[in-house]
């Protein structure tokens, strides 16, 4: 596909809490962290009585964010060792959670993408989750061709992890599948001609 | 009068033609000689005899290929067809418009019989004869929007409106300008036309969703939209695009007359009465350069529009390696003479 | 796009259901089968009064999937602007009335797990529609119906009988029953949408509950009854059309204008479509905005007016008709 530079890009609004919300869940993973800290010097211990935090390190463990959360003293704080398992949990919060709960996701594009197809899941419209993109801006892809999904995708083209296709990463993003689309960028190429992959999402 | 459906082919060996009375009814897209971007919609009336106006819902000589080349998209691809749960009652009204349509519109071929909720429908072309609970999915073989969609020329959408809001969350698309429906189903308005260059920037998309949101029943509306294609090939999806975008690499100035199609697409726009949803259908017609330039205004206005396309619309519409092949083509057939007002041949 | 294609009824049985209300049913005089509907919509009812012509919508109550006919209610408004006195006073059956397409401004969110409605008083007109669309699809749902009083109140007791007291609440406010709107809201599953519909006093009740129990904006849905405030007298300039029409107490700016001969754009008459969005060409005095459909920048810069329910107090005004 020749087309570059389409502008139907995700937009973040930010996770600027709401107050009148009964309830507070938040899903962060890696430096998603930072978007509630940030925040906490102007909230009050009666905000963080009604919190739920869960947390995912990946690729800024060591940072000290995981204590920095804790000593929030949210209602509910909880650790989790993986992104896999944060989701897990995430379900269990929404599966008894009522109108008055607000979700507060921040972290990578391909972190916000699967926490807010766990959120459709519960009948949470999309445009009712607060999201902020914070750390590494690698994608999460979706291969048109065979449809497999690629995690953290920071060049373009790529080749699929799934078929072998190089791709090129559109910028256009499906909420239901949180993901970008990938479009084989040779076809049209006679002879697979060898282009030189470059880091744009970073 | 009864159509003589044309057996022939839109993959492999391509055996896909226009007869010279159906070029005559193509709906030429351009009514001016330059190109301008516009919303172009205007309601969806009955028209003039022997043109794709004549009936609401057209159905022409190429139906019978159509619904077999579409029969081989889905068998191959069945994701080709998304519904989210929530648009039953949108499908059983889309089912319902279509039948009543082309019933009305070609009663020789087919027939629509109601008893109550208990329905007879016959597509004489295709050999079926069903009979049917109205509002009971376990009585057709498919859900009621891909069973009504495998016997309707054109993709069809279904959107429903909410919070100031269309949204993509049903359809069988098969004969695409290259979008998926697979990747776009529960998208708004605003972000499955994300891709579009300029038009977002000209605001002509929030004029035709605050336009849209008033769409009325039993006042469908109409727009073109065009591209080309080389080959006459329906399926050129974004899923097979690894396949068929080699054909762009193929046109000469030897070939191009029989390769390269104007590809129109006919959307019309319907509000749907029991779901308060609303239908798309996108239809697509197909006709060659050496097809196209038997007439002569429209030899001549299309090589105007081509050759003054923006660059971004160009490479969109994925025609970067092939229009200047097509325009020096085109030049030959273009005398410089003036067109006359209007988009049917002289 | 200008005024909807209408089609004619004739109107078959008209009875009163309770105090000041009357049930209207219509039907085509042809006898062919009238347009199926979506719960939550209405038509605009046109009445010859006397050579003049009222218009006004009504929410469509009857069986969405039944074409036979078309079933509305009309309170015997206090301050009548004409149409729903014109209802109660001379309509009678056999009458010939001609109506819109029925247009949806009230849709359910067809995707909600659990629908909640809140109705008052005559508000219960298009929830009997979405109440029967909820049980034929098996979604749950709820009503909360506030009256004045049983004998003022209509259908309440049908309901009861018909979906079960677990679903039907009724309360009486000449009983000193109250609504509890907020407990109602607090213990929501996710995946509930509220829906309301009556008096603005019950509509801004349930906003505000909604707010202050955190639910997000988009599950809340509201219909206001946005009927034209009235109010003093004022003539309206036309440039278009090169005259000056007045515009009395009891009538819209819109109303006078078709009443001079003008085809007007106009769909909703409630001040929520859009469709008669004008513009202003000169406007000495205040513009005074009744519509939802206008952002509060665009009321403010007085350049647009909604001429269904928007009025004007001033020396002059033109505008682009």
């Amino acid at each position: 596909m020749l087309v570059e530079g389409i502008t139907s890009r995700p937009v973040h609004g930010g996770i600027q809490v709401d107050l009148f919300a009964r309830r507070h869940f938040f899903a962060l993973e890696g430096e998603g962290a930072l978007a509630l800290l940030a925040q906490a010097p102007a909230l009050d211990e009666a905000f963080f009585d009604r919190c739920e935090v869960l947390y995912a390190a990946a690729d800024a463990a060591g940072r000290g964010y995981d204590e920095a959360l804790a000593r929030l003293k949210p209602d509910l704080f909880r650790q989790t060792p993986t992104v896999e398992t944060l989701l897990f949990r995430l379900r269990g919060c929404l599966s008894r959670a009522t109108m008055g709960t607000r979700l507060y996701v921040a972290g990578g594009e391909g972190f916000i993408g699967r926490c807010m197809n766990v959120a459709a899941g519960f009948g949470m419209d999309a445009g009712t989750v607060l999201t902020e993109h914070r750390g590494s801006a690698a994608r999460r892809v979706q291969c048109v061709h065979c449809k497999g999904i690629t995690e953290d995708v920071s060049e373009s083209p790529f080749a699929c992890s799934h078929c072998g296709l190089n791709l090129l990463v559109r910028d256009h993003y499906s909420k239901r599948l949180g993901a970008f689309q990938g479009v084989c960028i040779d076809a049209e190429e006679p002879v697979s001609a060898s282009r030189t992959p470059e880091e744009v999402f970073q | 009068m009864a159509i003589m459906f044309r057996q022939e082919t839109f993959r492999d060996d391509f055996t896909y033609r226009n007869s010279p009375a159906n070029i005559h009814r193509f709906p030429f897209p351009f009514d001016r000689d330059e190109y301008a971007y516009s919303v172009n919609i205007e309601p969806h009336v009955p028209g003039r005899k022997g043109t794709i106006y004549e009936s609401l819902i057209d159905v022409d000589e190429h139906y019978v290929a159509e619904m077999a080349d579409r029969a081989l998209v889905l068998k191959e691809d069945p994701l080709r067809y998304q519904a989210l749960p929530h648009m039953m009652q949108a499908q059983w009204d889309v089912l319902e418009l279509l039948m009543e349509q082309q019933a009305a519109g070609y009663p020789e071929h087919f027939s629509l019989t109601r008893n109550g909720d208990r329905w007879r429908w016959i597509n004489r072309p295709l050999g079926i004869d069903d009979t049917f609970t109205f509002g009971a999915r376990e009585t057709l073989p498919y859900e009621p929007l891909e069973y009504i969609g495998r016997q309707t020329q054109g993709d069809l959408c279904i959107v429903d409106q909410r919070d100031n809001n269309l949204w993509m969350d049903a359809g069988l698309v098969t004969t695409q300008a290259d979008w998926s429906l697979d990747f776009d189903v529960g998208m708004n308005f605003m972000e499955w036309h994300g891709p579009v260059p300029l038009a977002h920037g000209m605001g002509i998309f929030d004029r035709a969703l605050k336009f849209l949101l008033n769409l009325q029943l039993g006042q469908p509306v109409r727009r073109f939209n065009w591209t080309m294609t080389v080959n006459p090939r329906l399926d050129t999806s974004p899923e097979n695009y690894h396949k068929w975008g080699r054909d762009r690499t193929t046109v000469t100035p030897v070939n191009v007359g029989r390769k390269v199609h104007l590809r129109v697409e006919l959307q019309t726009l319907w509000r749907l009465p029991r779901s308060n949803a609303m239908l798309f259908v996108i239809r697509c017609y197909l006709m060659s350069m050496e097809e196209l330039v038997t007439v002569p205004k429209w030899a001549r206005r299309f090589h105007r529009v081509l050759k003054t396309l923006p660059q971004e619309l160009v490479d969109y519409k994925g025609m970067t390696r092939y229009r200047d092949t097509t325009v020096e083509w085109l030049s030959r057939h273009d005398d410089g003479a003036p067109t006359s007002p209007g988009i049917w041949p002289d | 796009m200008s005024a909807t294609s209408t089609i004619p009824v004739r109107v078959s049985e008209i009875e009163p259901v309770a105090e000041s209300i009357k049930r209207v049913r219509l039907e085509r005089p042809d006898g062919r089968p009238l347009p199926p509907f979506s719960p939550g919509a209405h038509v605009v009812v046109s009445m010859n009064d006397g050579g003049r012509i009222r218009r006004n919508p009504y929410s469509l109550m009857s069986e969405p999937d039944d074409r036979g006919y078309y079933a509305i209610s009309v309170l015997r408004a206090e301050k009548s602007r004409g149409g729903s006195a014109f209802i109660h006073d001379v309509l009678k059956a056999g009458d010939e009335l001609t109506i819109s397409h029925p247009v949806n401004l009230f849709p359910a969110d067809k995707r909600g797990r659990k629908h909640i409605l809140i109705a008052g008083g005559i508000g219960i007109t298009p929830f009997i529609a979405m109440m029967a669309g909820f049980a034929r699809d098996n979604v749950p749902f709820e009503l909360h119906y506030a009256m004045r009083s049983r004998a003022h109140g209509a259908y309440w007791r049908d309901l009861v009988a018909s979906y079960g007291a677990h679903r039907i609440k009724p309360y009486f406010s000449a009983e000193y029953q109250v609504l509890p709107v907020a407990t109602l809201l607090e213990n929501q599953p996710l995946g509930t949408h509220v829906y309301v519909c009556g008096p603005d006093r019950l509509t801004d009740c349930v906003l505000d509950a909604a707010r202050n129990t955190g639910w997000p904006a988009a599950n809340v849905h509201t219909e206001r009854f946005l009927a034209p405030a009235g109010g003093k007298p004022f003539d309206v300039e036309l440039i278009r059309s090169g005259i000056t029409v007045h515009v009395g107490e009891h009538e819209s700016i819109l109303e006078a204008v078709e009443a001079a001969g003008i085809d007007a754009p106009c769909l909703c008459r409630g001040g929520a479509c859009g469709q008669c969005e004008t513009s202003v060409i000169a406007c000495d005095g205040q513009l005074l905005h009744h519509d939802v459909y206008l952002s509060d920048d665009e009321k403010a810069g007085g350049r647009k007016i909604m001429i269904c329910v928007s009025r004007f107090e001033g020396t002059r005004l033109s505008l682009d008709l």
